[in-house]
């Protein structure tokens, strides 16, 4: 420590021992704040406080040895307080830097994992993704050619947070590597099946539903690797229907045939494709039921796919009381138009 | 979360029994109770999840990563008394296609014959 500092404490003890001023203490209070920035120790700030008293009292009688003693006594016990002092300075810093570079992935996931809701007439599109967390460890990817197929994929991968957002690029370069938007559904999952089964640890998976939309003939075909059942909602019979679907998680065995199916599409039908932050909602001490669910997507059933996205999240947040959600959200809907 | 495990290394055979919730924080306990199972060829592994009221996908990764394990080497997990929700679980990620998984019921069938 510099002699600079230990002059200016013992000249502001000194003062204060000749006036106890509330301007005197001020100073010293201004003083200390100097030394936390400078990284002096509690237990250096005791020595410097007792060398001053030796200098302040020297030759009088009045600073006794008993007193030497005790703050030599104090001096080792601060040095605890010292080092967890430093410690906990130490972790914040840390946490700032980490909120910081996660603030940057967080960005980096937004731009990479990027997908457009593509446009086609007689078809429209409805799409809501909220991470529970900073990372978001659903992704929504849709292909389109304009024409007259559009591809859509829904992934959860297992766990939250960073590990789960890195696999998701690994799905994204899958599909963009198969590249078309009339790939059969049950082939694309069965290729990012391999891939991911070689690439991820034992413990982790995805769980993935891809459709494909063909307009010419109005039939949706979709391939489910162990992903939530989508919903069809049926605009004559105004009725929902459970796509069940019995694929294995995507990266459980290397080699996976999924079977694909399909389903007709009239005028007015929707296709509503979630994540199991959906139905694994808590309320209360409950989960949202599935009949719930199909209630509530019924309110607003006439809302544009968009909209309808959005209400329903909405809904499901209320439903939830804003707790902190305990899973990413997603929702996917595609309606048959005129 | 709590997890039981006996050995019986006479008959080769792992008798377990997990109790509570298998979430994102309780996951890893069962993990690393899971991964003390010194696993032996033709070894049975038998899990029994009767007081498991809630699995979430982290949990399900802690049975999968079992399971790879399990099957690596040559041993054979079985699962047993799940609740409905749980076998939903199973069913919806394909899973009960891979593992074998003991329905309610089918040991009190066999046994009246």
């Amino acid at each position: 420590m510099s002699k600079e500092i230990k002059n200016q404490y013992m000249s502001l003890l000194g003062q204060y021992l000749k006036y106890q001023t509330e301007r005197n203490l001020y100073l010293g209070q201004n003083f200390s704040r100097k030394l936390v920035q400078k990284n002096i120790t509690p237990e250096e700030v005791i020595s410097i406080h007792k060398e001053s008293l030796e200098e302040i009292y020297s030759g009088s009688d009045n600073f006794t040895e008993d007193m030497r003693n005790a703050l030599d006594f104090l001096t080792e016990f601060m040095i605890q307080y010292g080092l967890a002092l430093g410690k906990q300075k130490n972790l914040l810093k840390k946490q700032e830097e980490m909120d910081h570079e996660l603030e940057l992935a967080a960005n980096v996931q937004k731009t990479m994992l990027k997908t457009t809701i593509p446009e086609i007439e007689g078809l429209s599109l409805g799409s809501v993704s909220i991470p529970a967390r900073k990372m978001n460890g659903d992704y929504v990817y849709f292909q389109g050619d304009g024409k007259r197929f559009v591809g859509i994929g829904v992934a959860d991968v297992v766990g939250k947070g960073i590990p789960a957002a890195l696999c998701m690029s690994m799905v994204k370069n899958g599909l963009d590597t198969l590249g078309q938007p009339s790939i059969s559904p049950s082939y694309a999952l069965d290729v990012l099946n391999r891939i991911v089964e070689k690439t991820v640890d034992d413990n982790m998976f995805i769980s993935m539903f891809y459709g494909r939309y063909d307009l010419t003939q109005s039939i949706f075909t979709y391939a489910s690797a162990g992903h939530e059942p989508a919903l069809v909602f049926k605009e004559k019979t105004q009725s929902f229907i459970e796509l069940e679907s019995e694929g294995l998680l995507l990266g459980v065995l290397p080699d996976v045939h999924n079977l694909e199916k399909n389903i007709n599409l009239e005028t007015g039908d929707m296709v509503i494709i979630m994540t199991d932050g959906v139905t694994e909602c808590r309320v209360d001490d409950r989960f949202i039921e599935k009949a719930e669910l199909i209630d509530l997507i019924y309110k607003y059933k006439d809302q544009e796919p968009q909209q309808l996205a959005e209400s329903i999240h909405q809904e499901i947040e209320m439903l939830s009381n804003f707790n902190k959600m305990a899973d990413d959200l997603t929702f996917v809907i595609l309606k048959k138009e005129d | 979360m709590d997890c039981k495990l006996e050995i019986n290394e006479k008959e080769n055979k792992v008798m377990g029994k997990v109790n509570g919730e298998v979430d994102a924080f309780t996951a890893p306990d069962l993990r690393d109770q899971l991964l003390e199972v010194e696993l032996k060829k033709g070894m049975l592994v038998e899990l029994n999840l009767e007081g498991v009221s809630y699995m979430d996908s982290t949990g399900l990764g802690v049975i999968v990563a079992f399971y790879k394990n399990i099957t690596a080497k040559g041993a054979k997990l079985k699962l047993t008394h799940l609740s409905q929700r749980l076998q939903r679980l199973f069913d919806i990620t394909g899973l009960s296609g891979v593992i074998h998984i003991e329905k309610e019921g089918a040991v009190g069938d066999h046994e009246r014959i």
